[in-house]
């Protein structure tokens, strides 16, 4: 067995058995000749994988804070009343396991859960009632489970839709028989494709790294795993065309000369698995795919689909690619490109779904096309998934340049008074900024934007995210793991009500000293959001804390300190 | 080899292209402090001590080879603050108590916590309930003092290449766990080099670390002179009024009053020109003047502690944490990793010598609460200076008041600190 199989294999125990056993973990073991506590070290890292016994239905119930304004809680409640079991643990009922997870891309429906993978939207505690009886005497989850699918609320007028227009399979690729891969390199560069996945990083350049490695193998890489919290987008692409994916990933391939590709689908778009899988097919049986494509003697390119288990930190390149591998998905030390070195030290390229289905467009339309559309540095469209406080949730296709206030009236938004820009790890704006672009020249973007009104508690969102990045981290390196489950002791301390201006400042400098030294992107950006809101919030954050000036005093919470005391006394003395 | 230049912080440097900065700067005379970088490990970069910036961007030195013309940051005052910060939090994640650990003076991570100049951290400590798993054969490994660092899961592996340690789980619950079946495997060279490459006290071998203490001191420099001069003190000796000193102990064991009396003699000079008011070593019961300064031994493990603190406050101008209990509430403090519920059963009613079918906790309205957790003294009120040391020793104390009183800068060198 390659170590590579890993987590297919993994998989395989977890969906026959509902977990994976010390006898599993012992044969895979002596199958890749390492020792079991390297297999457990995998399983443990992602949150998908158990190693005691589950129920036949696995329940993971999404706790974003998407999920906790449209009722989570309640949900929540419901499902440990009508299955008799609590969430995060394992108890002997057979039936049923409660889980919570982060975000599963299903912002624009929630609260919304996974039952052993199948989608299940708009929940509330009459619906999680009806769903569990109705397991309980057997009906099929697949007559149970909701449409996944999010509603494209918005295209460009005028012809301008560049992902949503009409699809006919093999239009871009059949443009590269009459181009050398410098020419197609020439059009990425003109339309300035640079990755939407959220670092935007040039596309072009990224392919043209690999086309000039001399690397004997390489690999086009699609990143499917989309979880970023509030983040739909590429769901909604590998879910309404995910042939255009395909194609891109195939111009990749023709461009670089890589002859193997990789889709890392994360597990908790399962439902879409198929569907990718007839994608595929289809490509095979024109001859998109597998060997002599169009013809060409040397143009060979394979797709597979590798399902993630659960880790949002695998959706940063280089940990996608340990993942791959068949390891935990820790990000690499910042040592050298996936070009240089990538899957198995071979030159790679990760793009996202979005990108490669942007770079099919720009080789069917051609760059005049796009030149006409976006702003100067950024061209063409975008999509974003808007949720929360909105009346239309769903998929905006919008042009690049689009200002946050008309995105607020097509979504149509109530009251919106705080926005979460590129999910938790992105910016948070406020009224004063609805003005602003969406563009590289103003507010970028990574495909989403959560909406508040102002009667959102803006704590209970930071503290959402913290908790969301406590668990998310990949653990690796100090500043992220510890530097922010430091934060998080300070939101319990403004939720006490004990904090002065001083802590305020303190986060500001603790998270700048996180982001500074941390090892990924993760770590990066993970504090950014709670420190710029302080500075962009600041009535609000003024009111729940005490303003002091140099030499002020401390507040201690002497009730809190001997509560416990005196209920043990209360409870246990006469 | 080419042999190539490149610059720290604006100094020429050369070096071999391509060598590993750590080693490079090492070369040129330049310390840049480590802990996961591992002589031949390939570079893990997962402490983040050795944070240095590269032509403005930050990255781990032990993960970047020098290369012509590089301009190298590392001791910009935001970096060691940086720097300074990531070892604090290692502090506070864990639970690192030295004076009861086998490796200190001996541990890496205590070394660069004097050579930072930790005094204090200023994160809460986040008090964790780890384990100490003794189910290994030959080794014991404590989850309170691990730092992470990925030495032992790159470097310790059994004769036929098989990893003994390696991370599970993730995110804050991250943690390096043991294969038992391999661990038993081990030589007993290879266990004890588990032991030597862990840079704190956290992989330790059976019988091998408890017998005698561990290693030698390595990281201990003393000062060679033993007393301060009270001559000196003489000098500020005037018509003026005597400056007036109160000290206390809450929850502490008196040991850092002892170590205040260690001045021997040098009492009858220091009396000369400081009086004490409230304090155990006059039987002075109650503040009678306001004061300079007040010295607290001890953090706060009842409401009578914060009572007598918050009593301090206000009537010294000047508040000095001295020794670790004061500092971040040290041995007493091992008990809030524990529920105050299972410690105080524990302790009268589950214990020993406890009575069969006893029930009775003590209380009376007379009986300070025990609180929820022992706090630090900068918790609960406004503390100006920090004496590290478990106890801090008589002529650092001393020294300490003597700088602060009469207004002489003083700052801790490294010969002066301690944790244990």
């Amino acid at each position: 067995m390659k170590r590579s199989r890993l987590l297919t294999r993994l998989w395989e125990f977890q969906n026959k058995f509902g977990f994976i056993s010390d006898n599993a973990i012992s044969e895979i073991a002596q199958k890749l000749r390492v020792s079991k506590i390297e297999i457990e070290g995998v399983i443990s890292f992602y949150h998908f994988f158990h190693r005691q016994p589950t129920g036949k239905y696995i329940i993971y119930l999404n706790n974003s804070i998407i999920s906790e304004h449209k009722g989570f809680e309640l949900v929540k409640t419901a499902f440990e009343k009508e299955t008799g079991c609590t969430f995060g643990k394992y108890c002997d009922n057979t039936l049923f396991s409660l889980f919570e997870t982060s975000c599963i891309g299903l912002s624009d429906q929630e609260p919304a859960a996974l039952i052993n993978f199948h989608p299940f939207t708009n929940l509330n505690p009459e619906k999680v009632k009806s769903i569990v009886q109705k397991l309980k005497i057997g009906v099929s989850l697949e007559t149970l489970q909701n449409n996944p699918t999010s509603k494209i609320q918005y295209i460009p007028p005028g012809n301008k839709t560049i992902f949503f227009r009409d699809y006919f399979l093999g239009n871009s690729i059949k443009k590269i028989l009459k181009h050398s891969p410098e020419e197609l390199l020439g059009t990425l560069f003109k339309t300035n494709l640079e990755g939407h996945g959220g670092a935007f990083f040039s596309t072009g350049l990224k392919w043209k790294y690999c086309k000039e490695s001399n690397s004997t193998k390489k690999y086009i890489i699609c990143n499917a795993d989309e979880g970023e919290p509030g983040t739909f987008k590429d769901k909604s692409l590998l879910n309404n065309v995910p042939e255009l994916v395909i194609e891109g990933m195939i111009i990749a391939s023709y461009i670089t000369g890589a002859s193997k590709g990789i889709i890392y689908l994360r597990a908790e778009y399962t439902y879409l698995f198929k569907k990718i899988k007839n994608a595929i097919q289809k490509f095979k049986n024109k001859g998109y795919l597998g060997n002599e494509i169009l013809g060409m003697k040397d143009f060979k390119f394979n797709i597979k689909i590798q399902l993630g288990a659960g880790a949002y930190v695998c959706g940063a390149e280089t940990a996608l690619i340990e993942s791959l591998e068949g390891k935990r998905g820790e990000p690499r030390i910042r040592k050298y490109f996936p070009t240089e070195y990538g899957y198995f030290g071979n030159s790679t390229v990760v793009n996202n779904v979005e990108t490669f289905a942007k770079a099919a467009r720009i080789i069917e339309l051609g760059t005049d096309f796009f030149s006409n559309i976006g702003t100067q540095k950024s061209k063409g469209t975008k999509l974003i998934s808007i949720s929360g406080d909105v009346a239309k949730p769903g998929i905006y296709e919008i042009e690049w340049g689009t200002t946050i206030k008309e995105l607020l009236h097509l979504s149509q938004a109530t009251a919106p008074y705080y926005l979460q820009i590129s999910g938790p790890s992105g910016e948070c704006i406020n009224e004063m900024e609805f003005d602003r672009k969406i563009c590289k020249e103003d507010l970028i973007c990574g495909g989403s934007i959560m909406v508040f009104n102002r009667y959102r508690s803006i704590l209970q969102i930071i503290e959402n995210f913290m908790k969301f990045f406590n668990e998310e981290s990949c653990g690796s390196c100090t500043p992220c793991r510890a530097g922010n489950q430091i934060l998080y002791e300070k939101i319990k301390k403004i939720k006490k009500g004990i904090c002065t201006s001083k802590d305020l400042e303190e986060i500001k400098e603790w998270g700048k000293i996180v982001s500074l030294t941390s090892r990924c992107g993760l770590g990066q950006t993970s504090t950014k959001t709670f420190s710029m809101a302080i500075d962009k919030f600041k009535d609000y954050f003024n009111l729940k804390v005490k303003t002091c000036t140099d030499n002020c005093s401390i507040e201690f919470d002497m009730e809190e300190a001997v509560y416990d005391y005196d209920s043990i006394i209360k409870t246990t003395q006469f | 080899m080419k042999n190539i230049s490149f610059k720290i912080d604006g100094r020429n440097c050369t070096a071999e292209q391509g060598q590993n900065l750590i080693e490079a700067a090492k070369q040129n005379g330049i310390f840049i402090p480590t802990l996961c970088h591992f002589k031949h490990l390939n570079p893990l970069g997962s402490c983040r001590v050795c944070t240095v910036k590269n032509n403005g961007r930050t990255i781990a030195g032990c993960t970047l080879n020098v290369d012509e013309g590089m301009d190298i940051e590392v001791n910009t005052p935001e970096l060691l603050d940086a720097r300074k910060a990531i070892l604090e939090m290692m502090f506070v994640e864990g639970n690192h108590f030295c004076p009861s650990c086998e490796k200190s003076g001996d541990c890496q991570m205590q070394n660069l916590g004097y050579e930072t100049g930790i005094r204090y951290t200023r994160f809460p400590h986040l008090f964790v309930d780890r384990i100490v798993d003794a189910r290994p054969e030959r080794i014991v490994v404590n989850q309170n003092r691990c730092i992470k660092c990925k030495r032992c899961i790159e470097e310790v592996r059994t004769t036929d290449g098989n990893r003994v340690f390696n991370f599970t789980n993730r995110g804050n619950k991250t943690l390096v766990s043991i294969d038992y079946e391999q661990e038993a495997k081990l030589s007993d060279t290879q266990a004890e080099h588990a032991m030597h490459i862990c840079p704190t006290g956290s992989i330790l071998v059976k019988g091998k670390s408890f017998g005698k203490p561990f290693g030698n001191r390595e990281f201990d420099y003393s000062n060679k002179e033993k007393n301060i001069s009270f001559n000196e003190i003489k000098k500020h000796k005037t018509t003026h009024k005597k400056k007036r000193i109160a000290t206390t102990s809450l929850a502490g064991c008196f040991g850092c009053h002892m170590s205040m009396l260690d001045v021997d003699l040098g009492i009858l000079d220091l009396i000369e020109v400081v009086e004490f008011n409230k304090s155990p070593i006059t039987d002075i019961k109650n503040f009678t003047e306001h004061c300079d300064i007040g010295l607290i031994e001890g953090g706060c493990c009842n409401t009578h502690n914060i009572e007598v603190l918050r009593e301090f406050r206000k009537n010294c101008d000047i508040l000095v944490s001295v020794g670790e209990c004061a500092i971040w509430g040290g041995l007493p403090a091992i008990r809030n990793t524990v529920p105050l519920e299972e410690c105080l059963k524990e302790a009268y009613l589950n214990s020993m010598t406890s009575e069969e079918n006893e029930i009775i906790i003590p209380n009376h309205e007379d009986i300070p609460k025990i609180l929820n957790k022992v706090y630090s003294n900068h918790e609960v009120v406004k503390i100006d200076y920090h004496i590290p040391g478990c106890p801090p020793n008589a002529n650092h104390i001393w020294n300490v008041v003597k700088h602060i009183l009469f207004e002489e800068e003083y700052s801790i060198a490294y010969p002066e600190f301690k944790y244990d």
